[in-house]
């Protein structure tokens, strides 16, 4: 075989195999805003990769995933478009009440002030009250004392002039205490409605 | 009837009426289109509705964003998603309930660019949330990340 057909017999296997494993796609993952730990798993033709370090990127092909390291440029020209067209993260607000009232704070008026300044900020407001609980009595006990809480909030928004469709009352009970305690502790600061506007 | 037994009765219509209103709107909406750019639709049941901003999602919606197009949503558990460009994403299944913050998000990016901050379910369960290409499946195991589909 002359030195000729030898380097396109090589020439034409890499362009077979290139075709073989041809692009379909790419997976990157973005670094966390908060710091907090993340990570995608990429199942592709039996074959799997974690993503786990900030731009750590997998190409999708026809091969399986390969991975790769990507970056901020190339994330922000290839996904500049879809990145700008993320709605504003939710934005939390958390109210306390007077002990054993359905009544607020003084802090907690401010807050409602400063939750009205976040529903102005965004084209179509919707907003999300979360009733939570100690960790004082069972699920059957706090599940509707929670949601009971959220709705003395809603009814609150309500008054100042939010649509009522624009707002939904839902309680968690014990479940996202943000003072760990054993079960059974009664401790005030888990006893709280939490306002997302997004 | 008396006065005052016909307006019982109104009332009682009424509160049943916003009531059932409330209920519907609860099941059927699984988020909202909070940004929209360009060309933006929506596919549902056979029909097509324009992607326009404030639009309530319901499960099995299709959105396709033209060559100007943009689109963001956010979901009921919190999930961000939002399109680029000559994009296809189907919200195949989304199961949410509020309190235990249990249930089930799979969507399939079919065509184009797509990027994610994932929400509660995701949270609460780590297998719970899906993002499918056609040939690749994604675990969701948090939070922000960026998916191509090739054409």
């Amino acid at each position: 075989m002359s030195e000729l057909a030898r380097r396109l017999a090589v020439l034409m296997l890499g362009a077979v195999l290139a075709a073989c494993a041809a692009k379909q796609g790419s997976v990157v993952l973005l670094p966390e805003r908060d710091g907090k730990n993340t990570a995608v798993v990429v199942t592709q033709g039996g074959a799997q990769v974690p993503l786990t370090q900030p731009y750590a990127a997998a190409n999708l092909t026809s091969g399986g995933p390969k991975s790769y390291q990507s970056s901020a440029q190339e994330v922000q020209s290839y996904f500049g478009a879809a990145l700008a067209a993320q709605p504003l993260p939710p934005a939390q607000f958390t109210l306390y009440f007077v002990e054993g009232k359905d009544e607020f704070t003084a802090e907690s008026k401010a807050i409602i002030d400063r939750v009205f300044t976040e529903i102005a900020k965004r084209p179509v407001p919707d907003v999300v009250v979360i009733g939570h609980t100690d960790k004082l009595g069972s699920d059957a006990v706090n599940d509707p004392l929670s949601r009971q809480r959220a709705e003395v909030v809603r009814n609150a928004l309500l008054a100042r002039g939010i649509a009522a469709d624009k707002v939904v009352a839902v309680g968690r009970g014990k479940r996202e205490p943000v003072v760990p305690t054993a079960e059974g502790v009664a401790e005030a600061r888990n006893r709280r409605v939490e306002i997302q506007v997004r | 009837m008396t006065h005052s037994q016909s307006g019982r009765l109104i009332r009682w219509l009424l509160t049943s009426l916003a009531l059932g209103l409330a209920l519907t709107t609860a099941r059927a909406e699984i988020g909202q289109i909070k940004t929209a750019k360009g060309q933006v639709s929506v596919e549902r049941k056979g029909q097509v509705l324009p992607g326009q901003v404030g639009l309530l999602l319901e499960p099995s919606d299709v959105l396709k964003t033209g060559a100007d197009g943009s689109v963001g949503l956010t979901m009921r558990d919190n999930t961000l998603l939002s399109a680029g460009p000559n994009s296809i994403l189907a919200l195949e299944r989304f199961e949410f309930d509020p309190t235990t913050s249990q249930g089930r998000f799979d969507t399939q990016l079919r065509r184009g660019t797509l990027s994610v901050v994932s929400g509660r379910i995701a949270k609460q369960s780590p297998e719970a949330m899906t993002v499918r290409t056609p040939s690749a499946v994604l675990g969701v195991r948090g939070t922000e990340f960026v998916v191509a589909v090739d054409e």
